[in-house]
């Protein structure tokens, strides 16, 4: 059966047909808020701009009034719908992906919150090259991942799930590399740690845009494929879907 | 100290080796049709009213002691196919049907069948309530009266029981002697039902059996349904397809007298294999 993004119009009800467009708009208008805030984040820590991070904190607000909006919505689709099949894993795969974008947003915001604490700590460049390389990594996994929703793409999805395990690599080397600072330099542990804590943040981020990655291709085969591993998720991408 | 400590969590831990993961959801998992035994089985059915073609080509095994929704648009064929399966189309004229249908592996369009006894072991509900416009006991016992059974001992258990796995006793044990025509839609509906089970069939087909009734009423009946499934091999024919997902074991969508798909109602209604079936469950013009 042919599956791709239009498979949910052309409902005999087009009010059915609206709603269902209007919760994936919403939630693609929530990815691109998402993305926007992470790579503000990014970049407050980078260039030490403590208003951009500011701004970061309190537009985080938004992403979480979005995130309760877009699940009322479901809800509602749930409750007068009762959608089937492609529908139903369409508002189901909603309802999870928004919740994984909005603890991207809380993410973002603690990168913020750091990025404000570290200009106030003063000048020093110890570490942003790992927070750069690390942000843009996971920074490219979530617009993926989103982007592999809005076109029900599979393969996309999977490659989203192959860059987590790199970034999962790359974070421990990091980790090694702040460790070696900390050593070299008792006096920088305080701030070496805040960009621990970003990195940190950063890699859970990579987790989630993983997590979305999983959600698509539960939306586009049926298939759950949750903690299967990156073997498993393989094999079910690359399976005939039923 | 630490001892207890960590035989305390020792205690804790093996909780965790207790935990049955099949039992975290009381929704059984449905085995598919091909690993349950079926004694409803058809095979290449094809059935013409006169020179038009209402069935091609139908081939499926009813799993026993399951309930089995037949779905799709109107016309489809689903209630010619239910038919078939205690004969109900012999009385249609010009219905010539091809292809077999056996129960316990014998052909029911054998000449050897006898088809009075056939509709006993294959009962039918209805749409719309029928009881006889007689009292409520005199309608159950019907069928065994037909049978020639007369003593009034048998006769009061077996209504009593029939009304029970019908879910009616409590509401008409005090006037069984009342007219069947003073119950309400539903209960009717129930009536027919025990009427139905009085005479221990081995398969219910039940034609759009909610549909006349409100939904509370509904709700009764497709209880009732999951009661009756544990004795009776079920087939329902519904136009209400969250009834279909609510009631069934399996389901089978049907348009233009084709049969285009059969699999768990789990699988039909969360990812179904075609897209004709995509198409009718979720309210899209094919």
């Amino acid at each position: 059966m042919k599956k791709d993004a239009t498979i949910h119009s052309h409902h005999i009800s087009q009010q059915f047909n609206a709603d269902l467009e209007e919760i994936k708009n919403n939630m693609l208008e929530m990815g691109g808020m998402v993305e926007k805030q992470l790579s503000d984040a990014i970049d407050a820590i980078i260039t030490a701009d403590s208003g951009l991070g500011q701004l970061v904190r309190e537009d985080d607000a938004l992403i979480n009034a979005m995130e309760i909006k877009i699940d009322e919505e479901c809800n509602r689709i749930l409750v007068r719908r009762q959608p089937a099949a492609s529908d139903l894993r369409l508002v189901l795969t909603i309802i999870k992906t928004v919740n994984d974008l909005e603890r991207i947003g809380d993410e973002s915001a603690k990168i913020a919150r750091l990025a404000i604490e570290l200009t106030e700590q003063g000048e020093s460049s110890k570490g942003y090259v790992e927070i750069r390389h690390i942000g843009e990594r996971v920074r490219k996994m979530v617009y993926m991942a989103l982007d592999a929703f809005a076109r029900y793409d599979v393969e996309a999805a999977l490659a989203v799930a192959k860059e987590d395990m790199n970034v999962d690599m790359e974070y421990s080397s990091a980790m090694r590399e702040m460790i070696t600072y900390m050593i070299e330099d008792p006096r920088s542990i305080t701030r070496v740690l805040n960009i621990v804590w970003a990195l940190r943040a950063l890699e859970r981020v990579g987790d989630h845009a993983k997590n979305i990655a999983e959600h698509v291709i539960y939306l586009v085969k049926g298939t759950d494929v949750r903690h299967i591993g990156l073997s498993g998720l393989e094999e079910q991408v690359k399976g005939e879907s039923h | 100290m630490t001892e207890s400590t960590t035989e305390y969590a020792q205690a804790n831990r093996s909780k965790f080796k207790k935990i049955d993961m099949s039992k975290l959801s009381s929704h059984e998992q449905t085995p598919s049709a091909e690993d349950l035994p079926s004694c409803l089985r058809v095979t290449d059915l094809n059935l013409y009213y006169g020179q038009a073609r209402a069935l091609t080509d139908i081939n499926l095994s009813i799993p026993s002691q399951r309930v089995t929704a037949f779905i799709g648009p109107s016309g489809c064929g689903k209630s010619s196919l239910l038919r078939c399966f205690n004969r109900m189309n012999d009385l249609v004229d010009g219905c010539v049907i091809k292809g077999s249908i056996t129960l316990d592996g014998a052909d029911i369009y054998h000449r050897s069948i006898d088809v009075a006894d056939l509709r006993r072991r294959v009962g039918m509900v209805f749409q719309k309530p029928n009881p006889f416009p007689k009292s409520i006991y005199e309608n159950v016992a019907y069928g065994l009266r037909i049978q020639g059974i007369n003593k009034k001992r048998i006769l009061d258990e077996s209504v009593e029981k029939s009304l029970h796995a019908a879910a009616l006793w409590d509401e008409v044990k005090d006037r069984l002697h009342d007219s069947a025509l003073g119950l309400s839609g539903g209960q009717q509906q129930r009536l027919v039902i025990a009427r139905t089970v009085a005479v221990e069939p081995e398969v219910l087909l039940l034609d759009e059996p909610a549909s006349a009734l409100d939904p509370i009423s509904t709700l009764k009946i497709e209880e009732l349904i999951n009661e009756l499934k544990e004795r009776y091999t079920i087939i329902i024919v519904t136009h209400n397809m969250q009834q279909a997902a609510r009631v069934s074991d399996f389901t089978a969508f049907m348009y233009m007298g084709k049969m285009i798909e059969f699999d768990t109602a789990d699988n039909i209604f969360t990812n179904p294999a075609e897209k004709q079936t995509e198409d009718y469950i979720t309210g899209r013009y094919g």
